[in-house]
């Protein structure tokens, strides 16, 4: 690295370092979006993988992340012992698996989901492919909503509760610890921990966008007809970018479920799969920073505007709720960032795309051709 | 039997509506290659601007027969669905047509939540009775019963059919209409202005997605500003499932849709000894679309595109 690249990634890391420490002076309230933020980087990142490198537009991704949160919640909370006797019988503290187990479980299982989802869908394309994954989403959510007879297994709409914190070393990251005399919140280790994660998944993303995979799932985005006759064995690879994104949403639903401490199907609405897609288009599709700053701004604003639209409710009288007020704001955001910038905040660079339109065609044609040209 | 004829009837009534959606999906994909997100928020705005105009004039004019308001109140939300859906293609899908293809996609979404939130500023959020306009003592028909706001979903829905087949098969902002999305280059080339086509699209897919909103709104009675999502996505479904871009798809597909869905509500609690009951009806649907694309890719009556460069 250079040496001023080198000074502005140390100056970076400090301030992510020391972020948390300084929000929770203003209460935790503030760390904990923070902590949401980075778990839906995190969601991004891997949608950003079927979406944004293999170009499958999946509208169903959160199914991946409720399996991550529901497995874990199921094998680190006292349900599975209440609603079975063998299990009791077994394990007389109930279920209690330490992390080691519960995360590659949780990466396993919904990676298996990712496959098992993308394989009927290989020969569909486009939208005909979103609108299946839609229904996969839906399909995984009704049926956690319905799990709770015959057999009681999701525990119905009150979903389940009681999830043990994160443990790893004897550190329980559900406890604030002191650190040097200086207090720690539970809030602010979870901050750590997802960042660790987040980085690490960067870095896996960066690698694997260089790789002979990645490399294979761009040129099947592009032209998956070209990709096969390249050689390049578009069933695997589409499976394995349905795997792969699936792994990421299994382990941050595995996150999410230890950080709340609480599941239920409503957070797996079809809302937030779209959410998803949002950020990641939104942020510039296929292009990390891009991703992760969609994936910030979308997570964190609705948040921020939560303490925003207070004052504003005041300017009008309290006859605009705060929660419509916010939601406001962000569908306008959305549209006005998309209008301004239809590759998305912080594009990709452009390497070898076809010319622009010539200048000298006159008005009429040129909007024209680019009505019929999309 | 009777319950199987109840159902038959029920699910005509559902797959009616869902064509008349499906066909406004259809007819923006085809010619622009778009899933239209906020669709579904325009047949909301239709039901909940009938029921606001349906409360002044019962006020107005309180001996007037139901028929003719409903009527008018029905022209309104046209009229008003209609410009809607213009400004919205005006505004935030055509200075995108040259973009990236999600780019338009996520405008339709944020559109789709704009307007939600307005119609929960503008009606607010509770839920409405939908007053009963039309006569509500029901026929039995073979042992069925079928209420006269159900005979009118039908018989709108099949004048609406005839009269869209009529438009785009023998006028000629139809045939325009079929050249844009065969291949709109070279329509352009013909004399045909897509920018035109693609507003008329836009306007006549609301009427339709009007005339279904009123349609939905007093079949169950109910009207508020979340009610556009679900038979928008039914209706999503539904087009797909026919072969996006292809209207008679549309039509085939919501029909069917229709009658997947009350028939396996029906008889999925009987079947399974009560072990999955009604809940599960939602994604039938999901689950007969799945299926049927493994087998078919490109819906039933959808052509198998050629792989070109």
């Amino acid at each position: 690295m250079k040496p001023n690249k080198l000074v502005t990634f140390l100056v970076v890391a400090a301030a992510l370092l020391v972020l948390p420490l300084v929000l929770q002076q203003g209460g935790n309230a503030w760390v904990r979006i923070l902590d949401m933020s980075l778990l839906y980087v995190l969601l991004a990142l891997g949608l950003n993988i079927v979406v944004g490198y293999a170009g499958l537009l999946d509208l169903g991704y959160v199914a991946f992340f409720a399996v991550g949160a529901y497995l874990s919640a199921l094998l680190s909370s006292p349900h599975l012992a209440e609603a079975f006797p063998a299990i009791a019988a077994a394990f007389p503290q109930g279920l209690h698996l330490p992390i080691w187990a519960i995360i590659p479980a949780a990466a396993f299982v919904a990676g298996a989901f990712g496959v098992l989802l993308g394989a009927p869908t290989l020969k569909l394309r486009g939208d005909y492919l979103a609108i299946v994954t839609l229904g996969f989403g839906e399909i995984i959510r009704v049926f956690l909503n319905n799990l709770d007879r015959p057999i009681n297994l999701t525990n119905g709409p009150k979903g389940i509760n009681q999830i043990d914190s994160i443990r790893f070393f004897g550190l329980d990251l559900g406890k604030s610890h002191t650190l040097f005399g200086f207090e720690i919140a539970s809030v602010s280790m979870y901050y750590y921990l997802f960042l660790v994660l987040v980085v690490f998944s960067v870095v896996i993303c960066s690698r694997l966008q260089n790789s002979r995979i990645g490399r294979a799932w761009m040129a099947i985005r592009e032209d998956e007809i070209a990709a096969k006759a390249m050689g390049i064995n578009t069933r695997n690879m589409k499976l394995l970018a349905f795997g792969m994104g699936a792994t990421f949403g299994g382990v941050s639903g595995s996150m999410f479920a230890a950080f709340q401490g609480f599941v239920s199907p409503e957070s797996f609405s079809l809302m937030e799969s779209i959410m998803i897609v949002a950020m990641v288009v939104l942020g510039g599709i296929g292009h990390l920073p891009g991703v992760i700053l969609g994936a910030l701004l979308l997570a964190s604003l609705p948040e921020v505007l939560r303490y925003l639209a207070g004052p504003l409710q005041a300017m009008t009288d309290g006859r605009l709720d705060s929660a419509i007020l916010r939601q406001l704001l962000i569908a306008v955001a959305m549209i006005t960032i998309m209008l301004m910038r239809p590759r998305g905040l912080w594009p990709a660079p452009e390497h070898g795309k076809s010319k622009k339109l010539p200048a000298n065609i006159p008005e009429d044609d040129a909007s024209a051709i680019k009505s019929i040209n999309p | 039997m009777e319950v199987f004829l109840q159902q038959i009837i029920n699910g005509l009534v559902l797959g009616s509506m869902y064509a008349l959606i499906a066909l406004g999906y259809t007819m923006v994909y085809g010619i622009i290659n778009l899933i239209n997100f906020a669709h579904g928020e325009v047949l909301m705005v239709g039901a909940l601007t009938s029921w606001t105009i349906i409360g002044w004039m019962q006020e107005a004019m309180p001996g007037a027969p139901g028929w003719l308001i409903l009527l008018v109140s029905l022209l309104i939300a046209f009229i008003v669905c209609a410009a809607l859906n213009f400004t919205i293609e005006k505004i935030a899908y055509r200075p995108l047509r040259n973009s990236p293809k999600l780019a338009p996609l996520i405008t339709a979404i944020g559109m789709s939540l704009l307007l939600q939130t307005l119609a929960m500023i503008i009606w607010k959020p509770n839920y409405k009775p939908y007053p009963t306009l039309l006569p509500s003592e029901p026929y039995q028909f073979g042992g069925a019963v079928i209420t006269v706001t159900q005979i009118f979903i039908l018989g709108a829905t099949a004048v609406s059919l005839s009269v869209l087949m009529w438009l785009v098969h023998y006028t000629k902002l139809g045939r325009a209409m079929r050249a844009t999305a065969e291949n709109p280059r070279v329509a352009a080339l013909m004399g045909v202005r897509p920018d035109t086509v693609i507003s008329a699209t836009f306007v006549i897919g609301a009427v339709l997605a009007a005339l279904a909103g009123v349609m939905y709104a007093s079949n169950y009675g109910t009207v508020q500003h979340t009610m556009g999502f679900l038979p928008g996505l039914k209706a999503f479904t539904a087009a797909v499932f026919g072969g996006i871009g292809n209207l008679g798809g549309a039509v085939l597909g919501g029909i069917l849709l229709g009658l997947i869905e009350s028939i396996g509500a029906g008889y999925i609690g009987p079947l399974t000894g009560g072990v999955l009951g009604s809940q599960y009806s939602d994604i039938f649907a999901f689950i007969v679309l799945i299926f049927v694309l493994t087998l078919r890719p490109s819906g039933l009556l959808g052509e198998r595109v050629a792989d070109r460069a």
